[in-house]
């Protein structure tokens, strides 16, 4: 039996509350990140990610906290992303009991902290994300470039070029999110996550769009993807990580049950 | 008092967390001999590469140290604290290790293709949750199942010479040990600190072990 996919349910965090709408019957307070951690884990969640969204560098260290508070409680790897700018981010959330760090923007001005960081505490904690938008027109073939400030700029990197570069520096992982599907729930972009996944030979985590239990399932059929990422249809018990497992399990997709 | 081994290689505050998750016992992480001498069990952990592992251990002279509470208190060796177990690696060009056990640590590009028979592409570190099958029974297997899922992230495995050695094997493209035990040691390849309720079922099961297989 080969290496199981991975669900990660993904979470966005401000001054250490979970925000972005979590609607659990069973949960005393929904804003509790360890509370949800806790809840994902005992669905069945492979990893959790926290994407810190405080807008204040003075406000981190109450993330700090949170990802103490999570790692007593939930024994699976949980990851941090939002940001990480520089190697002592990445040292400060590793300490606090994170187990991987996800750099987005921070690798576009930077590069070389990817390569830094990844000599430094190993490739397996450092996931490279990456925001990609289509920028070819219907009549051409598809080319992605990748943009910042929530899909606003246009940094004129090719996503798929830029995905094999991180692979090089020493990303242990990507996390591809399709800026054009994010929030459509019309399902991954599968071109644009088929593309980069043939494009390394590290795991690629598929992210932006999830609707339903089929979406999840097509990110690994028809993409590829090694992991797959949803926020909002586990956000609102809509479907529980439990029944995804078992919805991709029933494709024929090797899960942990 | 459970001993958690610093030598500076890796994210010890995990296994320390999980282990206050099952244990009322006082859990120290530490670099001293002394202590390590005194603790009543020893969890020897670690990640990062082999070399940087060994010239840690002997800028702190604990290769001695490990050897002589590995023959008398319970031992729980993971991850890298399982490889450098072995006689020797071949990581970065080969390096020695402690040898508690004759053999030697592979790397998995040496063992197969990129492809498996079912057509799964494996890509190197392993990384992810992947199944253990128990192949001896051992107190610290208590109340896990057979082929339970635990999380692994490596790109090398053990190979005792000594195949009565291993404990449990996992199917990464080939079969590989992925838990050896003999008397009061016990190893194990995968994070049982982030392998949810079976890795912290297994740390317990360490936590009240006699250390008699």
């Amino acid at each position: 039996m080969p290496l199981a996919k991975r669900i990660i349910p993904c979470l966005d965090v401000d001054n250490g509350r979970v925000v972005k709408g979590v609607n659990f019957v069973d949960i005393r307070d929904a804003g509790d990140p360890v509370e949800v951690a806790a809840r994902y884990n005992r669905e069945g969640a492979d990893e959790i990610t926290f994407l810190d969204i405080t807008a204040s560098s003075d406000n981190r260290d109450t993330t700090v906290h949170m990802v103490e508070a999570i790692a007593s409680e939930v024994f699976i790897p949980l990851t941090v992303g939002g940001g990480i700018r520089k190697v002592e981010d990445i040292r400060t959330m590793l300490n606090a009991g994170a187990d991987k760090v996800a750099i987005n923007t921070a690798a576009i001005h930077n590069p070389e902290l990817v390569k830094e960081a990844a000599e430094y505490y190993g490739s397996q904690c450092i996931v490279v994300a990456i925001d990609a938008k289509k920028v070819s027109k219907e009549s051409e073939p598809d080319k992605w470039d990748i943009f910042t400030h929530g899909g606003r700029n246009d940094t004129g990197i090719d996503a798929v070029e830029w995905a094999k570069k991180m692979a090089d520096y020493g990303a242990g992982e990507l996390l591809v999110t399709s800026m054009d599907k994010d929030g459509t729930k019309s399902g991954f972009n599968i071109p644009l996550t088929k593309a980069i996944v043939d494009a390394v030979n590290i795991p690629v985590i598929a992210s932006g769009g999830v609707g339903n239990l089929q979406h999840l399932a097509d990110g690994v059929l028809k993409a590829g993807a090694d992991a797959v990422l949803a926020a909002s249809i586990f956000h609102f018990n809509e479907y529980t990580v439990g029944e995804a497992k078992k919805y991709m399990s029933d494709q024929g997709i090797e899960m942990r049950i | 008092m459970i001993a958690v081994i610093d030598y500076s290689m890796g994210n010890l505050h995990s296994v320390h967390k999980a282990l206050q998750h099952v244990t009322n016992d006082k859990v120290l992480i530490t670099s001293s001999a002394d202590e390590i001498l005194k603790a009543d069990r020893i969890v020897f952990p670690g990640q990062g590469a082999a070399r940087d592992c060994m010239s840690e251990l002997n800028k702190r002279e604990l290769v001695e140290v490990i050897k002589e509470v590995s023959k008398t208190k319970p031992f729980l060796g993971v991850c890298m604290g399982m490889q450098v177990l072995m006689e020797h690696s071949v990581e970065g060009g080969g390096v020695d290790c402690i040898g508690l056990y004759k053999g030697t640590v592979q790397h998995f590009t040496d063992h197969i293709d990129a492809i498996d028979s079912a057509g799964n592409r494996l890509k190197i570190p392993q990384m992810g949750w992947n199944q253990i099958k128990q192949t001896q029974a051992h107190p610290l297997w208590k109340s896990i199942k057979d082929d339970a899922r635990f999380y692994f992230v490596h790109s090398y495995f053990v190979d005792p010479i000594d195949k009565s050695l291993i404990s449990g094997e996992t199917d990464f493209g080939i079969n590989y040990p992925s838990a050896i035990a003999r008397d009061n040691v016990f190893a194990i390849q995968s994070h049982p600190e982030k392998s949810s309720d079976d890795g912290l079922q297994l740390l317990k099961n360490f936590t009240q072990w006699d250390g008699q297989s």
